[in-house]
């Protein structure tokens, strides 16, 4: 404690000293005076020494709960143990469900139009989190897919009139597809070169679809492209906008549904073994390219579905929605909700999307405080918000099962 | 002895080169069904690359290996995938422990199960009673597999958490998930006290006795392979220099030259 105290002291010291030139003199050029403005030493002080000692604080913390993990102790925190008991589990699916349910009947259009976006990356969040969380290819390209499956019914429904419902699945599939073709070249690459490949295949989606007029009209994009149909009735835009909304609930549910199952399954711990050891995965027999490229494109799909819904809810798409920036914020909402965690993915998606859209009267600072953000959760709770929780079993010992038989 | 035996692994001059070095210099190795043979030899004898080329890790510049399953038509490993290898019934530990440390105990072990089971995507997805069935299977013949090695009581800790002891006897665990016939073990007790190590001994007594699975092992620990092993195979700068019961390898004068060097006055 005091030991802090005197270390924050000091800190404080050296901020005052650093910032005296910028913070406290002021050389009036007009009126050729210098201004000394000596209050604002005492708010660098008292600034300076407060987050110091908050610091301070947070990283003692951590060292004792670190040691009590190492004693072996049972270290969960409290919303670990709840997230582990079933009856709350069931009851927080059924309270969230129907709060999704209701919403876009009780807020107006823009609130869900808002709330749309942030499904949208928590569905692509999670099919990320198939590649980067369980499988451990770090994909910086994923915007890529996005884009396939956005471009699929964009031409598709400009070219051929193609609706909605026909395209989604096509979408998802087509950038599969796609997935599986980018992923030959990478069978052989692992961490920072399969990063900086798929950077560039990301970067290549957006400069074919920039150029290459004939296909897909250039940088000026396509428009007009319908929205889903409900058995040919016109919604209008507030009744589509609802309509897209609950498409989108039954998207992330069919997400969560399929991922989840995944994960505990055959195919999901291959994943997990290949990203924590690849020869060792390889000398237990099971066959890498074929479990790299089924989680390369299994990721891949699902950016599809919803790029699908991205290009029908916005009716104009162009190369400029599918930037790095899209793959990087994807990429951040897979970190910083816990890689391999569906829930933590979820939370992740709504923190870094709707925070932004709320905060809007500060969205000058909103690159600062999301790079702080990142730096504080690095260091405190470097596995995300949700850490990755394996499935326990339950099982007979062989002697209780020959007692039985 | 060993002539009426059944021959499972049948290794022919194996050499492997790594560019201008011969790191294993053709080779020539038998492992018969029911034997514990052990490969032994000072440090950089060639040992593990040998256990990597016979298990598809790395390509052998020369030689044949070949595995002769009971039953089953002679098929040649050279050039194969290292899951193939291990498809075909021979599953192996690593020198230095490599196991999904994220993972818990018993799902380390389920991961041996992998080849030996069906459920792709779509089942998976959609998991039917077949595929449900078979995640009972595996995790039932896993549980079983801990039970043997003693691991049962921490199977759903993380084996990162694991000592290192049972660290050791997890791998070999999850190589028995494998279902193989042929067990290779590399130094499965470095790094254990005498006590562990004594374990272990048992351990793969009762492996080699009770699961019928022939085993070759690398080892350093020269009691725990005088003990339970038979033949013993030698390798000193990638060459072969001496084979027999551990008897005969005791008296070998090569060997004991391999270990302490040459006398002075030879």
């Amino acid at each position: 404690m005091v030991e802090n105290f005197k270390k924050s002291i000091v800190i404080s010291l050296w901020f005052v000293f650093l910032t005296f030139p910028l913070m406290v003199v002021r050389v009036n050029t007009m009126d050729q005076v210098v201004v000394w403005r000596w209050m604002n030493i005492l708010w660098v002080a008292l600034a300076s020494f407060v987050l110091s000692y908050i610091w301070r604080y947070m990283l003692e913390r951590q060292q004792v709960r670190k040691k009590v993990a190492d004693e072996g102790a049972e270290a969960r925190s409290k919303v670990a143990l709840l997230l582990e008991d079933m009856t709350f589990r069931y009851r927080a699916m059924g309270v969230l469900l129907v709060a999704a349910l209701v919403f876009p009947l009780v807020f107006d259009t823009y609130q869900s139009t808002i709330m749309i976006s942030a499904l949208i990356y928590v569905v692509l969040g999670l099919g990320l989190n198939i590649s980067v969380g369980l499988a451990g290819l770090l994909d910086l390209g994923y915007v890529a897919f996005f884009g396939v499956g956005a471009y699929t019914y964009a031409l598709l429904n400009h070219h051929f009139g193609l609706g909605f419902w026909t395209i989604l699945p096509i979408g998802g599939v087509f950038s599969c597809l796609f997935g599986v073709i980018l992923g030959f070249p990478i069978l052989r690459l692992r961490g920072d070169y399969l990063a900086i490949v798929t950077l560039g295949f990301g970067m290549i989606f957006k400069v074919i679809m920039e150029n290459w007029d004939s296909l897909s009209f250039g940088p000026s994009g396509i428009a007009g492209i319908d929205k889903p149909s409900l058995f040919g009735i016109d919604l209008g835009i507030e009744g589509s906008t609802i309509y897209i909304y609950y498409i989108m609930i039954a998207l992330v549910i069919f997400t969560i549904l399929v991922t989840n199952r995944l994960k505990n399954s055959r195919i999901g711990r291959a994943w997990i073994a290949m990203r924590e050891d690849e020869i060792a995965c390889v000398a237990m027999g099971i066959d890498i390219a074929r479990t790299k490229l089924s989680a390369y494109a299994l990721g891949a799909f699902w950016a599809g579905m919803v790029g699908v819904l991205f290009a029908s809810k916005t009716t104009f798409i162009n190369p400029a929605s599918f930037t790095f920036m899209e793959s990087a914020i994807i990429l951040s909402i897979v970190v910083l909700g816990g890689m391999g965690s569906i829930l933590g993915v979820i939370l992740g998606a709504f923190i870094l999307i709707l925070l932004p859209e709320y905060l809007r009267a500060f969205s000058e600072y909103r690159m600062l405080a999301f790079g702080a953000a990142m730096v504080i959760m690095m260091i405190f709770r470097p596995q995300g918000i949700i850490s990755n929780l394996r499935q326990t079993y339950e099982y007979k010992s062989s002697k209780e099962k020959t007692n039985n038989g | 002895m060993a002539e009426n035996k059944h021959k499972l692994l049948e290794v022919k001059g194996l050499t492997m080169d790594f560019g201008g070095l011969r790191a294993v210099d053709s080779v020539t190795l038998e492992v018969h069904e029911g034997e514990i043979a052990a490969l032994i030899g000072p440090n950089g004898a060639g040992k593990t690359t040998f256990f990597n080329c016979i298990t598809g890790i790395y390509n052998p510049t020369k030689g044949d290996i070949l595995l002769h399953p009971k039953g089953l038509k002679t098929r040649r490993l050279n050039g194969l995938k290292p899951n193939k290898v291990t498809e075909m019934g021979l599953a192996r530990t690593f020198q230095n422990i490599r196991l999904f440390p994220d993972m818990t105990v018993l799902e380390n072990v389920m991961i041996g199960r992998h080849c030996r089971t069906s459920a792709g995507i779509f089942r998976a997805i959609v998991r039917g009673k077949k595929v449900n069935q078979e995640e009972n299977d595996i995790v039932e013949s896993s549980y079983n597999l801990l039970e043997k090695v003693g691991l049962a009581d921490s199977a759903n800790e993380f084996s990162k958490n694991l000592p290192y002891g049972a660290q050791r006897r997890l791998e070999i665990a999850r190589a028995m998930a494998t279902d193989p016939f042929l067990l290779l073990l590399d130094e499965p007790a470095a790094g254990m006290n005498p006590h562990e190590t004594s374990e272990l001994e048992g351990l793969i007594c009762k492996i080699s006795q009770e699961d019928r699975i022939a085993i070759l092992l690398i080892e350093h620990d020269m009691k725990l392979v005088m003990n339970i092993s038979n033949p013993i195979y030698v390798m000193e700068y990638g060459k072969k220099i001496a084979e027999g019961s551990p008897q005969q390898i005791k008296d070998n004068p090569k060997v004991i030259e391999a270990y302490l060097g040459e006398e002075a006055d030879a």
